[in-house]
């Protein structure tokens, strides 16, 4: 099937600094694909080029099928969420849905049509008459994304737009967001440092660095086999835990942890037969303690350095073979710090990263 | 986004905190107070003794005593300024100067603000290539003294055939308005963020729609500082008024100083006066009627800008 957006040897320079690097991105038919990294890896950059408020150095961009590399924001079927709402402050509700349809001269019936339509779907029909003033941050951002359904455009953009909410409000717009995604089937690509909403709302993920894509792939992908170190390092809270060691014997492969051998044998390797300095890294929810510990085919004794107690669970921070190991135990279980703790874990759900390049093994 | 008009009008707290407010007439207050009294008294004096004066006969101003009020008040000399006093080969008075003024003023006013206003949009939303090199040459203009440039506008005016003419003066104003009336404009635009500009653009706003639906009513405080700036340097404009006008067309600061500073006959210091006054009578006005919103703009534009 033809791609919804597809993005072809994206290139953008700021004089002399390169945001996005030779980007490549094709995003299917009603997918939904979050653009997830830290502050200057070019993920917002890419969406206002998507948008067509900024103009790329090279490659391009189409929607549809259309080449819309250098058409005008406004003819390239996308509505766009921003961050801090970017409600027009001297009109009314009513007025920033009806703007972009007024400039497209759209008859005054499918105006009227089209407003009651998205104002049902967002329930914000009361608000219609207030200003912008009089609304909370969680009734802006609707109307905000009311103003995009308005439009019934291909693509909604969104770019953080949960960033300047409060946490519990950020939750409720999440799963409105996504109910919404399942109502409208709509191509959504959507920008966020916050690797939660990533997880929840994605089918596939793109995580960026420096101006290039470091793992496209679903969300259960990046998170279990992450395709290098930086995606390892980048998913999960608290993140991963990593041993400086060396695989050896590629017959039956094998690494060495505090002296002990962990052996590889239920591991899935991308790249069988590899041997020499690498990474290994084991997400703290992985390491299991108590009578599963004993059940684990790997097997350590740690001491607590420090104990967070949050409720549901407690995270551990200890250290094994000069490494910092942090994990998680139930909330219900006393950790004292100095306690001495039994863990374990599965080397199959590890993941192994050579040192040249940090590629996954 | 709505945050810019809801900082205009902060609400006050319902229930009013911080310590208790200080005594009256306590040691600071009278020192601070009896300070502004002074400074005040210090600058109405002068407005004093001319109100006083313009009320007198001559004769009683030939008494000396300029402080005291009139004896016997007369509004003699205010109809002679504004109708029938003479300057050069007219003897209609201040009102032709008046009404001059206001030729000059109001179009010079309405050009400068208007060009500025989307210069200052099109420098801080549209970052067009290049537009950080015109707007340096811009404020450079800005530092040129305006004696330098006086001879090659006069021939500049005369090849176009506006010298003489209110037209050229109010292109001259409109020009040398501009710097200080774009840079206003510009960073006033620039503290407007720019996720409302590119919802525009998204929303298939080109640049006049933007500017005329979105930007022009968010300005509304910068305008007004603007047209406060502009109304009262131009009114008060001698240089540029005797230089590019004709006798007939000389604007009333003009005229003020051809009244006050004729060396035939008797001075007529009452007349004199209220000339005077009467030519101050229009940024005075500006001042009381804006003076609130004037602060609120400027403020508004040094704490954004």
């Amino acid at each position: 099937m033809q791609p919804s957006v597809s993005i072809q040897n994206l290139k953008l320079d700021f004089g002399s600094v390169s945001v996005l690097r030779d980007l490549n991105l094709d995003i299917g038919q009603g997918e939904f694909l979050v653009l997830l990294g830290s502050s200057g890896c070019g993920k917002s950059t890419l969406l206002n080029c998507i948008a067509g408020l900024l103009e790329p150095t090279e490659g391009s961009i189409h929607i549809k099928g259309q080449n819309v590399t250098w058409a005008e924001p406004s003819d390239r079927g996308i509505g766009m969420v921003f961050q801090s709402y970017a409600l027009y402050p001297q009109m009314t509700v009513e007025g920033n849905l009806t703007f972009g349809l007024k400039n497209a001269k759209m008859p005054k019936d499918e105006i009227a049509r089209r407003v009651a339509r998205a104002a049902e779907v967002l329930q914000i029909e009361p608000l219609l008459k207030r200003q912008p003033a009089a609304l909370s941050g969680g009734q802006r951002q609707r109307v905000a994304i009311g103003r995009a359904l308005v439009r019934d455009v291909d693509v909604f953009l969104f770019d953080e737009p949960l960033s300047n909410l409060d946490a519990k409000l950020r939750a409720d717009l999440r799963v409105e967001i996504k109910r919404l995604h399942q109502t409208l089937e709509n191509t959504m690509i959507y920008v966020t440092h916050d690797q939660v909403e990533a997880m929840t709302l994605a089918d596939r993920i793109a995580i960026m660095k420096g101006g290039v894509v470091m793992q496209l792939d679903t969300p259960s992908v990046i998170y279990n086999k992450p395709a290098n170190k930086y995606v390892a390092d980048f998913i999960g809270s608290p993140s991963m835990n990593f041993f400086d060691t060396r695989l050896a014997n590629p017959q039956s492969p094998k690494v060495v942890i505090a002296g002990k051998d962990v052996s590889l044998s239920g591991y899935e390797f991308t790249r069988p037969g590899f041997s020499g300095d690498v990474w290994f890294g084991i997400r703290p929810e992985h390491i299991v303690t108590g009578e599963a510990a004993d059940a684990a085919p790997t097997q350590f004794e740690v001491r607590a350095e420090l104990v967070e107690p949050m409720g549901a669970e407690t995270l551990v921070w200890s250290s094994l073979a000069g490494t910092s190991l942090r994990f998680r135990v139930d909330g219900q279980m006393p950790v004292a710090d100095g306690d001495l703790i039994r863990v374990g874990f599965d080397p199959a759900r590890a993941s192994i990263f050579d040192k040249a390049e940090e590629l996954r093994v | 986004m709505a945050d810019v008009t809801a900082n205009m009008q902060r609400p006050s707290p319902a229930h009013a905190s911080g310590p208790k407010p200080r005594r009256a007439f306590s040691r600071n207050n009278i020192v601070i107070y009896g300070i502004l009294v002074v400074l005040a008294v210090y600058y109405l004096l002068p407005f004093y003794v001319m109100l006083m004066t313009s009320l007198k006969g001559l004769p009683e101003i030939r008494m000396g005593s300029i402080f005291a009020p009139p004896m016997e008040i007369t509004f003699e000399p205010w109809v002679k300024a504004w109708s029938t006093v003479c300057t050069g080969l007219n003897c209609d008075g201040l009102s032709r100067g008046f009404w001059n003024s206001i030729k000059i003023t109001v179009p010079s006013v309405f050009f400068s603000i208007a060009v500025a206003s989307v210069n200052g949009y099109a420098l801080s939303m549209w970052r067009f290539k290049g537009a950080n090199v015109f707007f340096t040459i811009l404020i450079i203009g800005a530092f040129i003294p305006y004696q330098v440039m006086i001879y090659p506008i006069v021939i500049l005016l005369r090849e176009i055939g506006l010298y003489g003419d209110l037209g050229g003066l109010v292109l001259v104003h409109t020009i040398f308005g501009m710097p200080i009336l774009t840079l206003l404009f510009r960073n006033y635009f620039s503290s407007v963020p720019e996720e409302l500009f590119k919802a525009a653009r998204v929303d298939g706003a080109r640049f006049w729609t933007i500017y005329l639906k979105i930007m022009l009513p968010m300005a509304v405080p910068i305008f007004v500082v603007a047209v406060i700036l502009q109304t009262t340097a131009i009114w008060n404009d001698f240089l540029f008024g005797v230089i590019f006008t004709r006798p007939d067309n000389y604007p009333m600061t003009v005229q003020l100083n051809n009244i006050v500073n004729s060396v035939t006959g008797v001075k007529e210091y009452n007349v004199n006066m209220a000339a005077t006054l009467l030519s101050g009578v229009v940024p005075l006005t500006i001042y009381f009627l804006s003076g609130k919103l004037f602060v609120r703009g400027i403020a508004a534009g040094a704490v954004k800008g």
